[in-house]
Formats: C-alpha cells, structure tokens, sequence
C-alpha cells in the first residue's frame, strides 16, 4: 500500500461563462441558437476566449498519508474548485486526481439539514449524506449530541434552534465523520469566537489522528497552526508549495500594493456584492501622504472608499488588521459608536469614504495586514477582503527604544508611568 | 469518471478521478451502496410532508377521495362517462391510485434537483438517489391509499379475482413509469429551467391521456396502439383489471405500454447519468 494519499497531476477546470447572465438556458433559447447555428459557428470562432475561463489549470501535488495540507489564495484563485473536485462533485476538465482511501468532505455544515425534522432527525440525515451508515451513526449519536451541547433541544425541530446551536449540531456531525481524507473548505468562516474555536480544536485533534487534511482557509492564523505545509494558489495556478509559514509571508507580501494603496478593479468584485461597490483602501501619515510604512509615534489615517449604487440599511464598513503571523489584532466599523450608528442607519445611494486615525504609540513594529468589511449585521455580507493592504509599522523614535531590543506582541502602547519612592 | 485502479497488496480503495467523455457507465451497484441514504432520503420527503399538516398523512387518502367525488359527480353523474360494470367512484378511484404515483414523480422528482441544489453542489453521492426518493415516497402514499381501495371494494362487494395476482406486476409497471420520467424531467430541468414551468400544463395533459376518468375501451381500436404508446394507459388498464376484473385481458395494451416504459427507464438512466457530471455546475 502506498503511502500516497492524494495525487493531482495537471489538473484543470474550465467553465463556460454563459451567453445568458445566468447559467442555465431555456428550451425556448437552445432551439432558437439551434436554429441559428450556421452564424453562430462564424461567430464562435472569434468569441471562443471570452466563452469560457479556467477556474483551475495545470494543478501538479501529491499529499501522503497523514500529510496536513493548507490551501491558501485569493477569492477566486481556484481553491473551491479544487475542493469540490477531490470531493467528486464535480469533474475536471483535463488532467486527473488519483485518490487513495475514503474522502469525507466539508464544503459547508448543515448540508441537508432540514428546518422542519428535530435534531436527532437530522443528525441520521446529515450523517447520511455525509455518507455514514446508520449503524455507524447510532453508535456515535451521543457524543454528536454531547459535543454540540443541545441535549435537551434534540427533539425540537430545528427551525427553533438559535444560529448558535444549529451550526454547533451541524458542525458536531461533520466532525464525527472519520474519513482517510478530510477535505475541508471555509468552515470556520461561520459562527461566533466560541464556535471557531471549537472548530479549530476539533481539526487539530483529527490532524493529530494521522488523518490526511486539506484545509482551505483564509484565516492565516487557523492555517498556521493546523498545517505542515501549504499550497498558494492564484488564478486558478499552483504557484507555491512551502512550510506554512514560507507560504503565508509570500502570500502576504507579493501582489499587494507596495504603495500603501489598494485599488479594486471591477472584475475583482462579485455581483453579490451589489449595490456596495469598494473602490480603494488607503493608508496616509500625519501629513496626508499615502505610505506603506508608518512610525509608530504618529497617528495614522485609514480611508476606505466605496460607492453605493442603491441606498443600504444598516450597512457597516470596518477594517481588521492582523499581523503578517495571522494575529487579529483589531476589528472595528464605522458605525461601531451609538451616534454614528444611529446617523448612519440609513445609507443613501453615492460616494462615501470612511475613515479613521489610529492613535499614535498604539502598534508595535512589524508588517501588518488590512482587511477590509462592508456588512449588514446578520443579514448579508456585501464584500470582504481579508489581505487588502499590507504596512510596516517603524519604532523609531518610541518610547523604549533606547534599548535596542524585540518587544513582543502586536501593541506598543506609551503608557504614563509614574515612579514613587516609598 | 471515476475507475477503480488497480488495488495493491492490501485491499485499498483507489479512485481516479478524470474526465468522462461520451455516455459513461450506469454503475447501478454504487446506487445498492447508497441504499441508506435513498432511504433516508425518501423518509425525509414523507416526514416533512406530513409533519406539519392537520391531515397528516389522511391527506394521501383525501387527495384520490375527493377526485374521485368530483370526477363520479361531473364525469359519471352529469357526462355519464360509461364505466362497464363497476360503479363510477371504484371505476376512478383505481386509476386514480398508480396516477398519484406517476403524478408525484412528474412533479416533485421532475423538480428534486433543483430542489436539492445545496447538497449537489457539495456533497458526492449517485445523484439518481435524489429523483429515485420521490418516487419511493409516493410508494407510501400509494400503500396509505390503498387501504381505502380495499375498503371501497369491499363497500361494493366486488369479489376478488385471481386477477389480483397480477396487481404487484401493475404497480412496478407504474414505478417503472415514474421513474422513467422522472429521471428524464430531472435532469432536463437542471439544464432547461423552463421544463420546471411545463410540468404541471404536462401533468394535466397527461392526466386527460390516461384512461382515468373514461375507459380504454372508448379509443376506437385502430388507434388503442398508438394510445398504449402512454404507458400509464397500461398501467390504469392492468390495475382496472387486476383489481376489478372489468373487461377482457388488457394485453396487448399492457404489451406496448411496458416496452415503452422499459425504454423510457432505460434511456432515462443513460441520459441522467451522462448529464450528471454536470448537474453540480448547471444547478
């Protein structure tokens, strides 16, 4: 028996981006192109590459047995392409996977689940089509229920469940999967502190296991702590494989404006993301100059430009910033105060720019990375970019800096000290 | 497609997952293999039918009862539609049965795909399980509705045949029917949304297609052929006649409706699983 676990060799996925906006047709208009095919094949010939794009291309790696493999890149490089081809539900265009064991995919929790079924009527469902068999489920009932902690909840429909506990119960069938292979994409992205920690635990212990693991994620911190090595993908190409921290600091580094601005193009904005509409992210000093490298004794200004072609009703627009080792350091919005809040709850259509000032002697040195969100609470995610815009944070000058020595943690803070003889 | 490689010394499961091109394999053993999530499948569609529903599960028995009311009153009452020597309301209500199954499949599995959109773009399973589980479901309406049949014939003294043996034959016809179809309007709607619009205009005219309300026998018989080219007229026929015992043996119709439910099955099969690597796509 081999110890590979996973083989892709020049793996690619085309898809055809549809002559209608949406990508299914209708009866009505096959027949008429049908009818009008003569034209269209001189047509064809000169359209073919706009028709379609290569979500993936070219796509060589192996994973052996026990192997924790992180997948790492930008919206649309190609990550949830590759997932949903090693997990079968969907077909590669060219090249081949060769898979040696049993894959058990986490493309979503919840699959299945139905509102109207209780909690234990769906645990069998969801753990069928996961694919355990009953028996295996039944032996396992008790601790899906104990781990997501809705015992006494397990025979209430869960359309009364909380958010909270149904992906708890979600997530807690999922992770009773034991699989040879586990492919898992995103799953931390939902739910609460709380829930994304239990979920990084329980991944960390199937990886301790010895179970093979790919892991897509953009959370750099969650990748750094459960991969060995990971992968970089980018426009549908494989562009790096290195230990996981080789990967993330090029990742964060490269590709992103050196120039403490970062400007989004349309064709990097989804449509879901309607009627937000980013427009760039800049970051400038105290005299009002766009940098990418800050003293940490002056304040620095954050702008996040945006248009809004609709009005939107408690939108927010915030920032997190994370250190380039994948540490949030902060989350903050817009309209976090109760005054902005209340001014802002309404947001007519138009041109906005939203901005803040980080105080100064409040970062310590480092690389540092800006992510930038426009969400309304609950209801709907506009845009979100995690890695927007990379700075340096300089100490010179600080508070401390006569002697020359490494302070940890991602706060310099000059704090008042007062020294009183006893 | 997905081909087995060769397994080495210990038994090991490998699996090579490339393009398929043209038609592909049927690979019925893997549907065997997910013969538990087809049935879980299926106890969820009858769950959530009934869970929440005042009638419950009486609503697979009103359902043909009250047809079977309106269509004596207008069909058997006013028109006065012959129905041999059976009374009206047994007359419709036995066809009305197998048309509930093959109903069902024409609307909920034509539809179940799209419907089933979340799991098909993230889970793999044989997707045939999806339709397959409607048309189950409708088993059990059958079976529910069936109890009643047996009361009504009772009610009019309508002795059993031998003919009755045949009825197991009847039933798999229809299932074979549903499944046929369904499996064709599944796959078709994945690719062309609008089959989802056309098929409740397609239920109905069928259901005028099908010698339900009126018997076979009034198709003047040059045409009975062409008409058995329905094979739900087979399958109402041969019901009426295991059950009831009303006219001669419905053969020939019988003959020509299984051909034409066989190739429905067969192409139905070869068709979904040809577009089925692309369902997850298209959904």
């Amino acid at each position: 028996m081999s110890d590979l676990a996973i083989r892709v060799e020049e793996l690619g996925k085309q898809y055809r981006i549809g002559l209608s906006p949406t990508r299914y047709s209708t009866l009505r208009e096959t027949l008429v192109e049908t009818i009008n095919l003569p034209a269209r094949i001189k047509r064809r010939n000169n359209a073919e590459a706009v028709d379609r794009i290569w979500a993936l291309r070219d796509i060589t790696f192996d994973l052996k047995k026990g192997q924790v493999l992180g997948v790492i890149g930008r919206n649309g490089a190609g990550k949830s392409t590759l997932l949903k081809i090693l997990s079968r539900v969907t077909e590669p265009s060219e090249g081949f996977a060769e898979i040696h064991g049993q894959v058990g995919s986490l493309l979503e929790v919840g699959t299945g689940f139905h509102p109207e079924l209780t909690g234990r009527e769906n645990i069998y469902l969801n753990g069928a089509i996961l694919g355990m068999n009953k028996s295996e489920i039944d032996l396992k009932f008790d601790q899906i229920v104990s781990f997501a902690e809705v015992e006494q909840f397990i025979d209430t429909p869960v359309k009364r469940y909380s958010s909270g506990m149904y992906l708890r119960l979600a997530f807690a069938v999922a992770a009773h999967l034991e699989p040879d292979i586990l492919v898992v994409d995103e799953v931390l992205a939902v739910g609460d502190a709380e829930f994304q920690r239990r979920c990084l635990g329980k991944m960390s212990d199937v990886a301790k296991q010895g179970r093979t693991v790919l892991f897509v994620s953009h959370n750099m911190s969650a990748i750094l702590r459960l991969t060995e090595e990971a992968i970089l993908l980018d426009k549908g190409r494989l562009v790096l494989r290195a230990k996981t921290q080789e990967t993330v600091d090029y990742y964060m580094s490269t590709g992103y404006a050196q120039t403490g601005e970062r400007i989004w193009e349309a064709d990097e904005v989804s449509e879901s993301a309607r009627p937000f509409r980013p427009i760039a992210l800049r970051l400038f000093d105290q005299r009002g100059r766009i940098v990418d490298t800050v003293r940490s004794t002056e304040p620095i200004t954050i702008k996040v430009e945006y248009e809004l072609q609709a009005g939107i009703t408690g939108l927010r627009v915030g920032l997190y910033l994370m250190t380039t080792r994948g540490e949030y350091v902060f989350t903050s919005f817009d309209t976090d105060q109760p005054e902005m809040y209340e001014r802002f709850s309404v947001r007519p259509e138009g041109h906005y720019i939203s901005s803040c000032e980080l105080p100064a002697n409040f970062l310590n040195e480092g690389r540092y990375v800006l992510g930038i969100n426009a969400s309304s609470f609950r209801v709907k995610r506009y845009f979100q970019d995690e890695q927007a815009l990379t700075f340096t944070v300089d100490v010179a000058g600080a508070p401390g800096m006569q002697w020359p020595e490494n302070r940890l943690g991602p706060v310099r803070p000059a704090l008042d000290w007062s020294i009183e003889a006893q | 497609m997905v081909q087995p490689a060769a397994t080495s010394e210990q038994k090991e499961e490998v699996l090579i997952l490339k393009p398929t091109r043209g038609w592909g394999r049927l690979n019925l053993i893997e549907m065997w293999k997910y013969r538990e999530l087809t049935y879980f499948l299926t106890w969820r569609d009858l769950k959530v039918r009934y869970k929440q529903t005042v009638l419950g599960a009486s609503w697979a028995i009103l359902q043909p009862f009250l047809s079977m009311v309106v269509f004596s009153v207008f069909f058997g009452g006013l028109l006065g539609v012959s129905s041999g020597d059976v009374p009206y309301p047994i007359f419709s209500y036995t066809a009305l049965l197998p048309w509930g199954v093959f109903a069902k499949a024409l609307n909920d599995a034509g539809r179940s795909l799209v419907t089933n959109r979340a799991m098909i773009t993230k889970i793999y399973f044989p997707r045939m399980v999806i339709p397959l589980a409607s048309v189950l479901s409708g088993l059990v309406d059958f079976a529910i509705a069936f109890v009643v049949l047996l009361g009504m014939m009772w009610y009019y003294k309508i002795p059993l045949t031998s003919n009755i043996w045949t009825l197991p034959f009847f039933l798999l016809l229809a299932m074979i029917t549903a499944l046929g179809v369904g499996l064709w309007l599944s796959a078709l709607n994945v690719l062309y949304r609008d089959i989802g619009y056309i098929i409740p205009f397609l239920t109905q005219l069928w259901f005028y297609l099908t010698p339900i309300v009126y018997s076979a026998s009034e198709v003047p018989e040059r045409w009975q052929t062409i008409y058995a080219l329905n094979p739900m007229v087979g399958v109402v026929e041969g019901f009426r006649w295991a059950l009831l015992g009303t006219s001669a043996s419905p053969s020939p119709m019988v003959g020509v409706s299984s051909i034409v439910a066989l190739l429905m099955l067969v192409s139905g099969m070869f068709y979904f699983r040809r577009m089925e690597r692309t369902f997850a796509d298209m959904v």
